[in-house]
């Protein structure tokens, strides 16, 4: 897997600088200016519509200045009367935390043994083991995500252990659900970089902690955990932001509802045609997004780990 | 120590972490066991994708002749080539250019880049949508292809950033020293250098772009329904296992452009 | 079949009156076009349509008889076509709104006035449904299907026989129940069920959205979609939806257990339609195609894909027995004062709209 760094410049691009045949930096312009234009604006752009008001008719904004849609995401004036604070945003935005929170620490509970258990296999075995991993990454996340609802629906083989069991219990169409579809697409995202990091682990140290007598547990706490800290770094990165704005999995296997933070954006281009609201929330997303990368870019330096966003 | 008997030695050992072996491959089925049910209800021959009827290659033969999801399909591939052509171009200018871009224009330019791949898609998309109504560009083709070339650029330029630096400096200095200048140093060894990078590049470009969901389903327009915007349609209105069909060909495709990759990475080592 | 005829002709005296709700009398005499109307086209037909709302065999049947190729986009609301015309996309040759909807889009000065009337089987509109409120005189819009928004019921299901009512519908909590995802139906049906009257559907009086958004609040369906799901209820694992009257129809051609509630309190009769965006690229085919579809026959023929019944006139004789004979379809006699017209508000009530259907959603 490629990488782009967390640190802004690696040591390698440093050693670059030297090299002779290399070419002038107006190479790059065309598409510093392509990305200016079809990514800087476009968020500059949703940036000024989240302080514009809703038109009076149909979509789209009024240029007409306005705080009201940031006040929207925390008070409500309520159909009584009264205005209060409002739960209603502060609730999505939770349960997507809570949700990619959840999906983070059971993806990265499963990829460890996984990913430790790909990285003491032989060669062979290990190169065809990571391309099984690294497949789904190839693979459409509507096919998946679709593939998954088959699985959990209420008539497939899921539904049907618990019709067998006399169970009135249904997964689909239920947090759980999205949760469970947030868990199946970004799974590999936390085992690769895992895996990256146990490869270059040096087994014997383990080794010669379990011939001193420590326990298995203890050999993983002190020995192993340390050297693949990196890969889990780069790991929860990599789950826990994509988690944050999933769009899909609540979409499809959460029955419609608007529990997520991006559920809520697309229905302000649709149904609630309340564009400058669904531009506030996209700046809070990439608000929190930022802040997490930055909070990820700390940890990292702190531990002095380099640590990868794929 | 030889490494025959480490390798041996660490094996054993680690096998016996409590589960690992059962829980590694119990998280392989999961990964594959939803693929594994979208290709096996492809042949069902009834009309319900979740109630079997028997063996049939019906819903491919629907899934062939049907003529939406044929023009789906030539949307997404004039899409995707364009698209990959177009970033995987702007990606080798940019790491050329890149390397001896002063410090902080290498700061904004790789945060430019990176925006794609960590800010949430739907963000952009709607920033997409909303840009385009704003400068009065038409929804349809030609505005998918800005979108999608645009978060293809991260993708082809990964690769071939990861081989810029593994580059050895001696052929370079060494054709300096034989006199030869920057323009033939970038074609004669350059570029052949990155060429297997910029190959895989592309294809991962490519992979994202036929695969791309929600950017395009924002910013679709007339005539311009491309397979996965498609299939979502397919997946609201009325699943058959056709959806089932159709998702096993992309499968098969994927599974193709994966392999290409592969055996490229080998011939490169 | 006598009975069944009369109540089929008083169900259309009752949308008569329900739709048309001026009676000022422009008709198609007074908006003859001047040019001649185009018989044989080239090229493409861009229609964006509500998703599986038009027969494929038909379309095959349309460029075979006109040599105009149809390409078929599909969209799942009102608000997601008018987001989508209005963010630029100009290609679309025929767009398929609804009543309110087209209201709002000739407002925005969206759609050309083409005068449908004065078309070739302009004749054949249903005469109740040529001074509808939305488009007098129909210069923008052809009728398509019309219909209700109700709800269907798998009655292998016991729950079925206590709902009579939007107030049953909303307050029973019974498992495996679906409400559409469209705002103007679920909090119209809430209004409805705490008291307003269909006349009030508009109001702007907030304590009467309160009522509607705390009884909203203890409504947790388990799907919020309005995709068709056929497929779920003849799988069993829904059976009791919020459904417009066609795919009601649907449901019971797989599962004739299926039953279709006119609730007590009333329903929102709908009306969709085929109008030409502005910036339609191929003008003339676009009036051919929607000249094409009043004819009876195809429009017969669209109905029984649909199933709902349609606005042109002749177009029973070309119906499936089992349409025609459909309660669901065919509102009884009994039924149709329920049936009023979907509402079309100001933005103030709108907003309202929107306020309750957000705080619902997002309070799942």
């Amino acid at each position: 897997m490629t990488a782009i760094n967390v640190a802004t410049e690696s040591p390698a691009l440093q050693n670059e600088q030297m090299r002779p045949g290399q070419t002038s930096p107006r190479l790059a312009l065309p598409t510093v200016l392509f990305l200016v234009a079809t990514i800087a604006v476009p968020i500059a752009i949703t940036f000024v519509y989240s302080f514009l008001s809703t038109a009076d008719i149909g979509t789209g904004v009024k240029w007409d200045f306005t705080l009201s849609a940031y006040r929207h995401l925390f008070v409500q004036d309520k159909l009584d009367g009264t205005t209060a604070f409002d739960t209603r945003y502060v609730k999505v935005i939770w349960n997507s935390f809570v949700y990619s929170a959840i999906t983070t620490v059971v993806t990265l509970i499963l990829s460890l043994p996984i990913a430790m258990w790909i990285a003491t296999r032989a060669e062979s075995a290990r190169n065809f083991l990571v391309a099984a991993v690294t497949l789904p990454f190839w693979i459409s996340i509507l096919i998946r995500t679709y593939g998954l609802r088959q699985l959990i629906d209420d008539n497939g083989p899921v539904g049907g252990v618990f019709h067998r069991l006399g169970l009135d219990y249904h997964i689909i169409y239920t947090p759980t659900a999205t949760v469970i579809g947030l868990i199946y697409v970004f799974l590999p995202f936390m085992i690769l970089p895992i895996y990256a990091s146990a490869e270059r682990f040096d087994f014997s140290l383990a080794e010669a902690g379990y011939d001193l007598g420590a326990k298995r547990m203890t050999v993983f706490r002190k020995i192993v955990l340390p050297s693949i800290r990196p890969g889990i770094i780069s790991g929860i990165a990599l789950v826990f932001i994509p988690a944050l704005g999933s769009f899909l999995q609540s979409d499809m296997l959460g029955g419609g509802k608007a529990n997520m933070i991006a559920n809520v954006i697309a229905n302000q281009f649709g149904q609630s045609r309340n564009w400058p609201f669904g531009c506030a929330l996209s700046v809070l997303l990439i608000g929190l997004t930022v802040l997490f990368v930055q909070i990820i870019r700390g940890i990292s330096a702190r531990s002095g780990d380099q640590v990868n966003l794929v | 120590m030889t490494t025959a008997t480490t390798k041996r030695r660490r094996l054993v050992n680690l096998r016996n972490f409590p589960t690992f072996t059962a829980t590694s491959w119990a998280v392989l089925i999961f990964l594959y066991l939803p693929l594994v049910y979208v290709i096996g209800y492809s042949f069902n021959s009834g009309r319900m994708v979740m109630i079997w009827e028997g063996f049939s290659l019906h819903w491919y033969t629907v899934a062939i002749q049907d003529i939406n999801i044929q023009r789906a399909l030539t949307n997404s591939l004039k899409i995707a080539v364009v698209a990959t052509t177009l970033s995987t171009v702007l990606a080798v200018l940019a790491s050329l250019g890149l390397v001896r871009m002063a410090r902080n224009g290498k700061r904004i330019a790789w945060a430019l880049i990176g925006i794609p791949l960590i800010i949430p898609e739907i963000v952009l998309a709607i920033g997409t949508l909303a840009f385009f109504m704003a400068v009065k560009i038409p929804l349809g083709i030609f505005g998918l292809i800005l979108a999608h070339t645009a978060f293809c650029i991260p993708f082809a330029l990964l690769p071939i950033r990861a081989r810029l630096s593994q580059l050895d400096a001696a052929p370079f200095e060494a054709a300096y020293d034989l006199g030869a200048n920057d323009r033939e140093i970038l074609r004669r060894i350059t570029l052949p250098l990155l060429s297997p990078a910029i190959v895989s590049g592309a294809l991962l470009a490519f992979a994202i772009s036929i695969d791309d969901f929600i950017t395009s389903f924002f910013i679709a327009g007339p005539g311009a329904t491309t397979l996965p915007v498609y299939i979502f349609g397919m997946i609201r209105s009325n699943v058959t296992p056709e959806v089932n069909a159709i998702s096993t060909l992309l499968l098969l495709f994927s599974g193709i452009v994966l392999i290409s990759s592969y055996v490229l990475n080998r011939v490169r080592r | 079949m006598g009975s069944k005829m009369r109540h089929r002709a008083s169900a259309i005296a009752a949308i008569a009156a329900v739709l048309a709700l001026s009676a000022c009398g422009s008709s198609s005499s007074d908006g003859a076009s001047s040019g001649a109307f185009p018989t044989a086209g080239t090229g493409e037909v861009h229609v964006y349509n509500w998703t599986d709302y038009i027969d494929p065999e038909q379309l095959k049947a349309f460029t075979a008889e006109t040599g105009i190729k149809v390409v078929l986009d599909t969209f799942d609301s009102n608000e997601t076509l008018l987001a989508k015309l209005q963010a630029g996309a100009t290609g679309y040759d025929v767009v398929v709104p609804s009543d309110y909807m087209v209201a709002q889009m000739v407002e925005l000065n969206l759609l050309q006035k083409v005068d449908v009337a004065g078309f070739p089987n302009g004749k054949n509109i249903k005469p109740n449904l040529m001074d509808v409120y939305w488009d007098k005189g129909r210069q923008y819009s052809a009728p398509w299907m019309y219909g209700t928004t109700g709800i269907a019921c798998n009655t292998v299901d016991p729950n079925c026989a206590k709902i009579t009512s939007w107030k049953d519908w909303f307050t029973i909590g019974a498992p495996k129940m679906d409400s559409l995802k469209d705002q103007v139906e679920v909090v119209s049906a809430a209004l409805r069920a705490t008291g307003v009257a269909a006349a009030d559907l508009c109001t702007t009086d907030k304590s009467k959205y309160l009522a509607a958004q705390n009884l909203l609040d203890g409504f947790k369906p388990a799907v919020i979609d309005s995709d068709s799901g056929i497929e779920r209820v003849i799988a069993g694992t829904s059976n009791i939806r919020q459904a417009w009257n066609g795919s009601a129809h649907r449901m019971k051609a797989k599962v004739p257990t299926v039953e279709y509630i006119y609730p007590k309190e009333g329903l929102n009769l709908w009306a969709d339609n085929l109008v030409i965006p502005v910036g339609a690229p191929n003008l003339d085919n676009a009036k051919i195609f929607i000249n094409w579809m009043m004819d009876p026959k195809n429009a017969a023929a669209e109905s029984n894909f649909t199933g709902y019944d349609n606005g042109i006139t002749g177009s029973d004789a070309f119906m499936a027995a089992d349409l025609k004979s459909d309660p669901a379809v065919i509102m009884p006699a009994d039924k149709v004062a329920l049936a009023t017209p979907t509402p079309n508000c100001s933005k103030e009530a709108r907003d309202l709209y929107t306020q309750v259907f957000t705080t619902w959603t997002t309070g799942q």
